[in-house]
């Protein structure tokens, strides 16, 4: 429902050298890019300076055509794009139910929020059976099911996934790709996927970007990338 | 037998005062990590301006609201103001910076009002009412313990059933993952701020009729004992701040009565030491839940 435009942006952390380097992309409306690369490719810092959470030290960052530069975390997320960290970030001290109603509550109120929260629940089934647990009592695979849901429930944009299959079983890697891809084919949802995991991430990806030190090297139709085997060694590792 | 009755019941009063002192520190705790020893002379300050509201219209309930209200514009000024610059891993700044604002707050209160105690009339008598022979609660104790129970009651509606609440709840647990679901956390922090300060104000009023009077000092030993409080019941725990601000007005009124007022603060850091050696993290604290 958005595009994504970055233009030469260059991020890091501290003094040390940028982990971004002047990088540019465009992810287009409803499009669904798979961004691959080794660890320090800077897949992560990519994702956090897109939600301002890491500051961009030149270079900007375009939704719909309007720029984000210099605008907080918060309301990036308002404007419809929304981002799911590495390691879930699911809130342990509150319920799926409630980490589910904060999702959603900077779009929705009253009987839109619960009717919001009611269409996670329909998706997945799950969580609906949790829905009273505590965060902290979640499986990794329920966890990463809440981050995604949660994310959901303010139907953002622009869907911004950090390493959603890290450390999770692979029937439950497919079954999320499976609800990402439904969810991207049904709303029309702009999707940015940050993974090791290439061959998942690949098979559900329209394209395929891939980083190495902070720079776009490669940028092609998934199904090539997948089966493009000098790329693969080049920068994928096997 | 009736010393026992009443010396519980002038307890409970007293405790319902030091659980709702604790209850604020909880607040501000949870919401800015910061352990704000300016509490008492915040409190004070918007209690002189509640006096001051109901010396000029006549009316408690003007103050009682006045005071509420100063409270919470003065929580808010001192988070927009001097604790934005010292937002960082290093609690030390934050309390240099409240204990500095004891001292200014203190000393412009005194300037500008004197350091006398000023006596300030309760709203209802403060003769205990007799059951049979035995003397119980005043009519003012009975106020106290009724507001006390009502603040605790619609605190907890707020932070447990209400948008707002969650997002305060959220954004005190998990900033940057609030942020990045359109919590406005900053505000959040304004707002925990307020809610404390506010609520450590209704404290101080509550307190200062059945003391000397006001005085720039007057909510000082009420922050110290509240702090006791607070730690024993668990920094983050408002179950914990109610429950050990009930123990400790107990204790302290048992203390007094049978043995000596001055035995009393020493029970109270008894207690306090007794706890800390049993449990560090109070009695109420939850199980640290956040790995990684």
């Amino acid at each position: 429902m958005s595009t994504v435009t970055i233009e030469a942006l260059t991020a890091g952390y501290g003094d040390g050298a940028p982990v971004l380097d002047e990088l540019s992309l465009d992810v287009p409306d409803g499009a669904v890019v798979a961004v691959l690369g080794a660890n320090g490719a800077g897949k992560t810092t990519l994702l956090r300076a897109l939600t301002g959470l890491v500051p961009a030290r030149s270079g900007r960052v375009l939704l719909d055509g309007t720029d984000l530069t210099g605008l907080p975390t918060e309301d990036r997320v308002r404007r419809g794009l929304a981002l799911v960290p590495e390691g879930r970030g699911v809130v342990v001290e509150l319920t799926v139910d409630e980490n589910l109603r904060l999702g959603g509550l900077w779009r929705h109120r009253g009987a839109g929020l619960r009717s919001a929260v009611a269409e996670m629940y329909a998706l997945f089934p799950a969580l609906h059976r949790r829905r009273d647990a505590a965060g902290h009592t979640l499986s990794g695979g329920e966890r990463q099911m809440l981050a995604l849901a949660r994310a959901l429930v303010s139907h953002p944009d622009v869907l911004l996934l950090d390493e959603p299959s890290l450390g999770l079983a692979p029937l439950v890697v497919a079954q999320l790709l499976g609800v990402l891809r439904d969810t991207a084919a049904r709303t029309g949802l702009t999707v940015l996927l940050a993974e090791q995991n290439v061959t998942g991430a690949l098979s559900v990806a329209d394209r395929g970007v891939v980083l190495s030190l902070g720079a776009v090297v490669a940028d092609r139709p998934a199904r090539e990338l997948a089966a493009d085997p000098a790329l693969r060694h080049a920068y994928l590792g096997f | 037998m009736d010393r026992l009755v009443f010396l519980l019941s002038s307890g409970l009063a007293r405790g319902a005062v030091l659980a709702l002192f604790a209850l604020s520190l909880v607040i501000v705790w949870r919401s800015a990590r910061v352990v704000n020893f300016a509490q008492a002379a915040m409190a004070i300050t918007a209690v002189y301006a509640a006096f001051a509201i109901t010396a000029a219209s006549g009316s408690y309930w003007l103050g009682l609201l006045g005071a509420l209200a100063a409270g919470a514009l003065l929580g808010a000024l001192v988070e927009r103001g001097p604790l934005r610059f010292v937002r960082g891993d290093d609690p030390l700044s934050g309390m240099i910076i409240a204990i500095g604002l004891v001292m200014v707050l203190q000393a412009g209160l005194a300037m500008a009002f004197g350091p006398e105690h000023r006596p300030m009339r309760a709203p209802f008598p403060e003769r205990p009412l007799m059951i049979g022979e035995i003397p119980v609660l005043s009519p003012y104790e009975v106020f106290v313990l009724i507001v006390a129970a009502a603040v605790m009651c619609a605190l907890a509606l707020l932070f447990g059933k209400t948008p707002l609440g969650l997002k305060l709840r959220a954004a005190a647990f998990a900033p940057e993952t609030s942020r990045l679901l359109g919590v406005r956390v900053p505000r959040m922090v304004t707002i925990g701020w307020m809610l404390s300060v506010a609520t450590a104000a209704l404290a101080a009023l509550l307190l200062v009729p059945t003391e000397l009077g006001l005085n720039p000092h007057a909510a000082d030993l009420l922050f110290v004992d509240a702090f006791a409080v607070a730690v024993v019941g668990g920094l983050d725990s408002p179950v914990g701040a109610l429950a050990a601000g009930l123990i400790i007005g107990i204790l302290d009124s048992l203390v007094t009565g049978y043995a000596t007022a001055a035995a009393a603060p020493l029970a109270v850091l008894v207690l306090l030491t007794g706890v800390l050696l049993v449990r560090p993290r109070g009695l109420f604290a939850a199980a640290d839940r956040r790995t990684g």
